[in-house]
């Protein structure tokens, strides 16, 4: 619906131009560390929040948090290594557990922010609960629980001699960070476009399966004819994994990935979802 | 104090752009007593929310010096899959009270007993109000909003949130909003009509509910 994306934007645009209200509170008058101090306040309230509503008291309770993720990701490491044993020569274990884990952090990242506002707008009765901080609490939970995973994954296969230790770390927890800041910003972007629009919901969990199987998780972009190397490499998500799995592996493999390129794809990710986050909470209807 | 300077809220409809609130100004003072009366749809709620900050005018200023509740309504303010000692556990964050300290007050006025365990999707309105009358009282603010809340309760209710609010926290401001003068006629000192999207102040209850009454019938003409 190309129609109503145009009339989305054009209203954006013009509501930042006109938007004048000023909206002071006792002892805030530009004290960004007092405001700094309430967004913090709030969004520990939600994260506390999702935790009871998503896990309960009962069981296991939070530790899902990472143990689904973690599920996940094993059933596919699994799968993988039965399917397939070690192909091109690179370990399975490590290929599968390095691929699967970028995609639970994007997939699952959007995924959560695509319902961030509905069940929770009554909670925006209270000044101090923003939109933006509905959207980093959700965040920040998926983050968290993505990256214990992978972490813990990587950990336990280590220790049981299965797979060698990573080569090079740093570049591996970089990509990690590259990719969580690239998640932030698709999950606001799409988030928002969700709620605002079915049609786009029902599309992007159609996308996503698409994504997955071109986002590199599943190949190397050495493998591939040069041709479609071109190709992949417009889709942001294949330079994570890339980048990952040449800290994972070294220069045992070959990897294509681009950090200006992501970098780039990161930073206007963030400032039109800041954008569009502003001008949710400015055309907020409160039940 | 809370001052709003033009402000005019449009909500976008299927069929176009809906004005509910058009450039009213109004100054609400530490102490004041204000009733808002209005028809149904007449945009009180609208008022209320843009008062308490949860909504943002379309265009004008709002400032507020003074600590400002929650829209105290029978819908919002609470997450319904919580049980209400969840919620008030919630707002307590928001707001940086303590929460510990609160649960006797809450326990003892609510009289909601176990039902504080169970999600408040399943209180009646009555329930939700005297919880949300509760913990607006023992968070404390200095200018309450009240959004037809005090209508839904029982006499026993009625009196118990007379005592705390109009009695205990007589020195704090609040507003009222409501279709009919009685509790405003009772509590406020002044009082505004909204009438299509307009403010209009008065000091005195009566003239306010002649004018009210008034543009009733006309509507009911033109209809």
């Amino acid at each position: 619906m190309p129609g109503e994306f145009s009339n989305y934007w054009l209203l954006a645009s013009k509501n930042t131009m006109t938007e004048s209200a000023v909206i002071k509170q006792p002892n805030q008058q530009g004290n960004f560390y007092h405001a700094l101090k309430i967004q913090l306040r709030v969004i520990g309230a939600l994260l506390m929040r999702e935790i009871l509503t998503r896990y309960g008291r009962h069981n296991l309770g939070f530790l899902w948090l990472f143990l689904e993720p973690m599920i996940f990701t094993l059933g596919i490491t699994l799968l993988w290594y039965q399917v397939r044993g070690n192909a091109a020569n690179i370990p399975i274990i490590s290929f599968a557990i390095t691929g699967y884990s970028t995609v639970l952090l994007w997939r699952n990242t959007v995924n959560r922010c695509g319902n961030a506002i509905g069940p929770n707008l009554s909670l925006l009765h209270h000044r101090n609960v923003r939109v933006i901080d509905l959207f980093a609490s959700r965040i920040i939970l998926e983050i968290a629980g993505a990256t214990i995973s992978l972490v813990v994954l990587l950990m336990i296969f280590t220790a049981l001699g299965m797979i060698p230790p990573p080569v090079d770390p740093l570049t591996m927890v970089i990509a990690w960070l590259l990719l969580a800041w690239f998640a932030m910003g698709l999950a606001t972007v799409v988030g928002i476009l969700c709620s605002k629009y079915e049609l786009i919901d029902r599309i992007w969990h159609v996308l996503t399966y698409l994504i997955f199987s071109l986002s590199g998780a599943v190949f190397m972009v050495a493998w591939l004819p040069p041709q479609a190397q071109e190709a992949v490499l417009w889709i942001p998500m294949v330079h994570f994994t890339e980048m990952l799995r040449h800290g994972y592996y070294g220069n045992m493999i070959k990897t294509f990935e681009n950090p200006q390129y992501i970098i780039t794809i990161n930073i206007c990710l963030t400032l039109v979802g800041l954008i569009m986050l502003r001008n949710a909470q400015n055309t907020l209807e409160a039940p | 104090m809370i001052t709003l300077k033009n402000v005019s809220k449009t909500y976008q409809t299927r069929q176009g752009r809906n004005r509910v609130l058009n450039n009213v100004n109004m100054t609400i003072n530490p102490g004041e007593k204000v009733g808002i009366l209005g028809r149904n749809g007449a945009g009180k709620s609208t008022l209320i929310r843009l008062l308490s900050g949860a909504e943002m005018p379309t265009t004008g200023s709002i400032q507020r010096s003074m600590k400002v509740s929650w829209p105290l309504a029978l819908a919002g303010g609470f997450q319904g899959t919580l049980t209400g000692y969840d919620n008030l556990r919630f707002i307590c964050r928001v707001y940086g009270v303590e929460y510990e300290p609160l649960v006797p007050f809450i326990q003892e006025f609510t009289e909601l007993g176990k039902y504080l365990r169970e999600p408040v999707k399943s209180y009646s309105s009555g329930m939700t109000s005297r919880l949300a009358f509760a913990i607006s009282m023992a968070v404390e603010f200095d200018c309450y909003l009240i959004d037809e809340i005090l209508a839904v309760g029982d006499s026993r209710f009625t009196a118990r949130c007379h005592e705390e609010l109009f009695i205990k926290r007589k020195e704090r401001s609040f507003v009222m909003v409501s279709h009919q003068p009685g509790a405003i006629r009772e509590h406020c000192e002044t009082v505004y009509v909204l009438h299509n999207g307009s403010l209009k102040k008065f000091s005195d209850i009566d003239a306010a509910y002649q004018v009210y009454l008034e543009q009733q019938h006309e509507t009911a003409a033109t209809h």
